[in-house]
């Protein structure tokens, strides 16, 4: 089997904030297609990465290659989909509608002063289909529950057409029935719409259910591969330290 | 009176529409502040006998720029660089005025408004810059409003929030500097954010909401007036009135 073409290459790279190191040396690869989730710690430099992924910080040292191109010459933001983490504890009382929302998601495609054409409009539509939220179109954001917002924001990241969907932990503050569903949802996404997906997660059975591969980051790479072979008990030790248990749940159906 | 009027109706549209982004960033004390400042630029415009708008738009967009560099420095609260800025510039007007004693006649109207004090160049400045920061408003909608809603998104997407956000500030410094002479120095915040929040009580969409808002502004302005001119009161005062008689009207027949 070729491997897949290369979306984001992250060599040798290394963060720190006033000298403390957040990211120490980290190298890995995402391919076309990959559905790739990330545990690790809080504080363990999770977030950090997505925003050098997304060129909201500078590594200190080492390079990212988006697409194939250096950081410093990827101009195409539009295909990075990113769904922040503190959508839960977003502004309710901002003024905006679920559409108004989801069409930020094509301002990466327009110029300065260019107006929304037919072609965007046609995407926010096919976007809000898409994720089930159609129906709360012209309701404002503020008043939808923890779960439909959080399908706003990833409409709103679909919107712009994306390879590559990052979300940083997606479920908090969205109830367990909902979560299921939104997973379903996420994994569907990645199969059907060939969408690559990255999410970052704390909840390491969540991770080793639903995503195909999986990278554990404590300041840096403890662990990258098939979630089946990694998530044992030495390696959640090395991640949490020596007195995490993991609780154990239900079999698997899929394996 | 006529041109007071035309003054007014321009200075109604574009107060709210600036307001309304400083109110959503929960940042209603900048046009309060940069108020401040446009005041102590009307000193110094009185002082060098330059027409006082030109030395407050200045001032203001000078201070505004310094705002907007110390937020970004992290190295104090946004808050707190608003009051330094609000108070700082209060005393260097109070200092000014106290050097030169000789206009305190002309101070009243600037602190509240005064629709006889508006010559035909007032006008002309006035509705020039007014329609710039409409256009602007206008044509930077998009990015005004993602940066908004979103800093953090719209930088991920390729938007230069910094730019964009010195943009609005100048715009902002520029609003209330044309309004001082309708709406003076100490009531043009409330003009500003008084009809977007009388307009966010509808719980509609921004755009909506900001339609909404130029048009309460616009009432308040148009019957303040009238009521300045008919019973001769400053001006400020009773646009600012109407403004939270509507807001009032608002919070009872708004369905929430």
């Amino acid at each position: 089997m070729t491997l897949e073409e290369p979306y984001i290459e992250i060599n040798n790279v290394s963060f720190s904030y006033d000298h403390t190191p957040v990211i120490e040396n980290l190298t890995f690869t995402v391919r076309k297609g990959e559905y790739l989730g990330i545990i690790g710690p809080n504080g363990g430099g999770k977030t950090t990465l997505i925003k050098v992924i997304l060129g909201l910080l500078n590594p200190t040292e080492g390079a990212v290659m988006l697409f194939g191109k250096d950081r410093h010459d990827f101009k195409e933001k539009y295909r990075i989909g990113y769904v922040p983490q503190r959508i839960t504890q977003a502004d309710k009382n901002f003024p905006a509608t679920v559409f108004e929302v989801v069409r930020t998601g094509r301002i990466a495609r327009l110029g300065f002063f260019e107006r929304f054409k037919k072609e965007d409009i046609l995407a926010v539509e096919k976007a809000m289909e898409i994720s089930g939220i159609s129906k709360y179109r012209d309701t404002l954001v503020g008043n939808l529950s923890g779960g439909e917002r959080q399908r706003v924001f990833i409409a709103r990241a679909l919107a712009s057409e994306p390879d590559v969907l990052i979300l940083d932990e997606p479920t908090v503050g969205v109830d367990i029935g909902a979560q299921k569903t939104f997973y379903d949802f996420l994994s569907s996404l990645n199969r059907d719409q060939k969408l690559t997906i990255i999410f970052i997660s704390h909840d390491v059975d969540a991770v080793s259910q639903e995503t195909k591969t999986v990278l554990c980051l404590n300041h840096n790479l403890v662990c990258h591969g098939l979630p089946q072979e990694l998530l044992n008990e030495h390696i959640l030790e090395r991640l949490y330290g020596k007195h995490s248990k993991r609780v154990p749940h239900e079999p698997n159906k899929k394996e | 009176m006529i041109r007071a009027f035309e003054a007014g109706i321009a200075i109604g549209i574009v107060a709210p529409l600036i307001g309304m982004f400083l109110v959503v960033r929960r940042y209603s004390l900048m046009a309060d502040t940069l108020a401040h400042v446009s005041f102590a630029g009307v000193a110094v415009g009185l002082l060098l006998k330059i027409n006082p708008i030109f030395s407050a738009i200045g001032l203001s967009v000078i201070a505004g720029f310094g705002i907007e560099y110390l937020r970004n420095s992290r190295r104090i609260f946004g808050e707190s660089v608003l009051a330094i800025f609000l108070s700082g510039s209060l005393a260097i007007a109070v200092i000014i005025l106290s050097l030169a004693k000789g206009f305190n006649a002309n101070l009243f109207s600037y602190l509240f408004g005064s629709i006889s004090t508006v010559t035909t160049t007032d006008l002309v400045v006035i509705i020039t810059l007014a329609t710039i920061v409409f256009l602007d408003v206008v044509f930077l909608y998009k990015e005004l409003f993602f940066t908004s809603f979103d800093t953090e998104l719209a930088e991920a997407s390729g938007l230069p929030v910094r730019m964009i956000n010195l943009t609005m500030i100048t715009l902002a410094a520029v609003a209330v500097a044309i309004s001082i002479r309708i709406v003076g120095v100490l009531l043009i915040g409330a003009l500003m954010v008084i009809p977007v929040i009388s307009a966010m009580q509808y719980g509609r969409g921004f755009r909506f909401t900001l339609i909404l808002s130029v048009i309460f502004s616009l009432v308040s302005v148009i019957l303040g007036l009238f009521a300045s001119y008919y019973y001769n009161l400053a001006s400020g005062g009773a646009i600012v009135v109407v403004a939270i008689v509507i807001f009032l009207l608002s919070l009872t027949t708004a369905r929430k």
